[in-house]
């Protein structure tokens, strides 16, 4: 978990002026710093708010409405299974299914060793090669069940 | 990088690219590094390749091109080989060294690398050969495997920005939206509008007008945007300042979802060359007009493609959308003239502009133009992106394009319109796809996926996936949409789970009825469709659900179970060995049977089974 000071002040800073304190670039301003931690740590809203001269209410209605913000911590791998219709129709169910038992979690939680949040995306758009699985950046196609097994064990040693 | 201050100085720099190309006479690969082929793995391919060109010396004799998306997605990475055309597919890293060996020193074909062609067996090694790509015409994606989508000057070479050119000085603002209105184009996000009206009531509002393009593309199973976008994206940026032009707008925006970063990234470099050149900013080519365009990245709601949610979006609020009694043509981001239109639409316009709207409008049917590019996905032999005239039958695009089924299964449905859209059973399949024509049979053209289903997909646990789809997407704002979709979600939850009640089907209807009359806005007045579709066309499969507690499909688990066809097993044990629960029981070259009480009906042992002996009951 992080700590308020964990957190790096000046790049944060940096982000917010990188988009030239816009508040039309709130949600912009967010993702990039979830790319950094993963999430929005909630130690930041004062200064979002601050520099760019918006609400409270606004930053958390925002932070809550799209769901590429979380403002809780997740694992340092997030696994998203795509269940968009095409993937859908070629088993992304049985995919979710296998990472719930294999990381023994729900969807939209993290593993008891902080490396795996499990998420459902609705399309990454690579859906020739249903069912996709994306790790991070990483885009794994065409998996089945003992595939993905198989993805994680790799994911959990890289993290070891 | 060199600024081009005025019209002379393109056209003399696009002389010189053209020049330069012809007197080289290098080979070309070109190596598709799409996100399709990306996730197969292109970039070990092109590492490998770069070094056994070099090994062989022939790295200044070959060009290695990344390009765009090829369509062909399912066969990833591909690679094309010019000037013959020779076309590899599914090639791994560990290829690289026998195609330079082979091919490019002996000039021999590798034979594994040729693509055979599912339906009659046969290798084909041309690409434009293959009956995937024959069959299409192919003018939006024409340049999509030519060009590094990096490379301003690949895209001047191929007559890029040309229509800006005659945009700016051939032609007066009005001249441009009479073509296109005369092109007969309409918006390729859906929705359908002509794309001529909707420029020309946004130019008679007097304020501040934006060009917007919407890149959010949320139906799950398109994706045609993202691989335009990451393929060629200048096309898309030229549509814009040809808009801003004909508009008469200084500041455009891309809305792109956070979810296709390559996108972001080819859209970003396309853009920054635009503007150390001249094709953006102040008084681009020297012809007075100023216009600049901005990316803005979405974050992961479906909604936020409705225009007024977009806007929302745009301004950094929450995208919930507003009712529509003023279009956002007059009051839209930011309270000002809004012109949003789609990516693939605004990828249409240089060509009009060029080639002139009588060329357009020859193509396609009498109230849908041009082409269409459609997503052809789901369960079908030949995946990928499919660009065809508007008015190809959905039995051309399926069976002649696509293949046909997998694994001689039998056609069951077709979905289109995403969410939003219908499922078209097999009686269709002869149905001319346009605006039109799809919206007749109760579905509609949406941004263009096109799942195909098969015997072993269930419609009422389709219907239930979109709706619950939706219900998570709703920006709960208003009340039929929330409330209405959440009931049609739990009684579909029911059926599949063999609770359904007798007069559920008319609850169905009636929720439906209701959502689609009294929502606010497109989400929630679109969201039964995929429940009214399937009580229509499918209705039986619904009663089977609820009257005789079965899914004939074998998908709702609690409906079904498999067996083992004693007639047909011949004891090759490959669902005994396959079964993760050890819960098929049976010797070898003796009939095998299925503990029900072990079996978790992960489907493993059906799809294994050459012998069509795991049935489901």
């Amino acid at each position: 978990m992080t700590t308020t000071n964990a957190i790096d002040w000046p790049k944060v800073s940096g982000i917010i002026d990188k988009y030239q304190t816009d508040p039309e670039a709130l949600l912009m301003i967010m993702q990039d710093i979830s790319n950094i931690y993963n999430y929005v740590p909630q130690e930041v809203i004062p200064l979002l708010c601050e520099k760019l001269g918006v609400r409270n209410s606004l930053v958390y209605s925002v932070a809550t409405f799209y769901k590429t913000i979380s403002l809780e911590p997740r694992g340092k791998f997030i696994v998203s299974v795509c269940t968009g219709t095409a993937c859908h129709v070629r088993g992304a169910e049985r995919i979710a299914e296998a990472l719930q038992e294999k990381l023994n979690i729900h969807e939209g939680q993290t593993s008891a060793d902080g490396l795996f949040t499990l998420e459902a995306v609705r399309c990454v758009g690579c859906c020739a090669s249903g069912p996709v699985i994306t790790v991070n950046k990483d885009t794994h196609g065409g998996v089945d069940r003992s595939a993905v097994l198989k993805i994680m064990d790799e994911y959990k040693q890289k993290a070891s | 990088m060199v600024t081009f201050a005025n019209q002379e100085a393109l056209q003399v720099y696009r002389a010189t690219l053209s020049a330069r190309h012809n007197k080289g006479g290098k080979r070309l690969i070109s190596l598709c590094s799409g996100s399709g082929c990306g996730a197969y793995g292109t970039a070990n391919v092109h590492r490998a390749l770069t070094g056994e060109l070099r090994k062989f010396g022939l790295q200044e004799k070959t060009e290695v091109r990344l390009t765009g998306c090829h369509g062909f997605c399912e066969k990833g990475p591909i690679m094309v080989i010019h000037p013959e055309g020779i076309f590899y597919s599914q090639v791994k890293e560990a290829h690289v060294a026998e195609i330079v060996e082979q091919t490019l020193v002996k000039g021999e074909l590798v034979q594994k690398l040729i693509f055979k062609d599912p339906t009659s067996k046969q290798k084909i090694v041309k690409e434009d050969e293959i009956p995937f790509y024959k069959r299409q015409q192919r003018i939006i994606f024409a340049n999509n495997g030519l060009i590094d989508p990096t490379s301003l000057d690949h895209y001047l070479a191929v007559g890029g920005y040309q229509a800006l050119e005659k945009a700016l000085f051939e032609m007066e603002p009005a001249g441009i939206i009479d073509e296109i209105k005369k092109s007969g184009l309409r918006g390729r996000g859906g929705g359908g509008f002509p794309t001529g009206i909707k420029w020309a009531t946004c130019a008679q509002h007097d304020a501040d007008r934006y060009v917007i393009c919407n890149a959010d593309e949320g139906d799950p199973g398109a994706y045609m945007d993202r691989s335009l976008l990451e393929g060629n994206p200048h096309s898309v940026i030229e549509g814009m300042i040809i808009a801003a032009q004909a508009i008469g707008s200084k500041e455009g925006y891309v809305y792109v979802r956070h979810e296709y970063p390559l996108a972001v990234a080819n859209l970003t470099i396309a853009l920054d060359k635009c503007r150390k050149c001249g094709l953006l900013g102040e008084n681009i080519l020297g012809s007075g007009l100023a216009f600049d365009i901005k990316i803005s990245r979405g974050g992961g709601a479906f909604v936020c493609g409705e225009s007024t949610a977009l806007m929302a979006s745009l301004e950094g609020k929450p995208g919930r959308p507003r009712a529509k009694y003023v279009h956002t043509v007059e009051k839209g981001f930011r309270n000002n003239p809004s012109n949003l239109n789609n990516v693939e639409t605004y990828a249409n316009v240089p060509m009009i502009i060029t080639k002139g709207a009588d060329w357009y409008s020859s193509i396609g049917t009498e109230h849908s133009k041009g082409t269409k590019i459609f997503s052809l996905v789901g369960k079908v032999v030949n995946t990928g992106l499919v660009e065809v005239p508007m008015g190809t039958t959905l039995r051309q695009i399926v069976f002649d394009i696509g293949g046909g089924i997998p694994r001689k299964k039998k056609f069951k449905a077709v979905q289109t319109g995403g969410p939003s859209g219908g499922c078209i059973p097999e009686r269709f399949l002869d149905l001319p796809v346009d605006f039109d024509e799809l919206a007749k049979v109760g579905s509609m053209m949406g941004s263009g996926g096109m799942i195909v289903m098969d015997q072993d997909t269930c419609m009422v646990d389709l219907a239930r996936y979109f709706v619950e789809f939706l219900k998570e997407e709703s920006c709960g704002q208003c009340i039929p949409c929330r409330e209405g979709i959440k009931q049609m979600a739990d009684i579909l939850g029911h059926i599949c789970q063999g609770e359904g009640k007798e007069n559920d089907l008319a609850l169905l209807q009636e929720l439906a009825d209701m959502v689609k009359n009294a929502s606010l806005c497109g989400l929630g007045t679109s969201a039964p469709n995929p429940v009214l579709t399937t009580l229509h066309y499918f209705r039986e499969e619904y009663e089977a659900h609820i009257r005789e507690k079965k899914c004939p499909a074998g998908v709702c688990k609690p409906l079904f179970h498999y067996e083992i066809d004693a007639e047909n097993c011949n004891g090759c044990h490959l669902c005994f060995l396959k079964c993760p629960q050890e819960a098929v029981a049976g010797k070898k070259k003796e009939s095998h049977a299925v503990d029900q009480d072990k079996c978790i009906k992960c489907g493993i042992c059906y799809e294994a089974c050459k012998f069509d002996a795991v049935v489901i009951r």
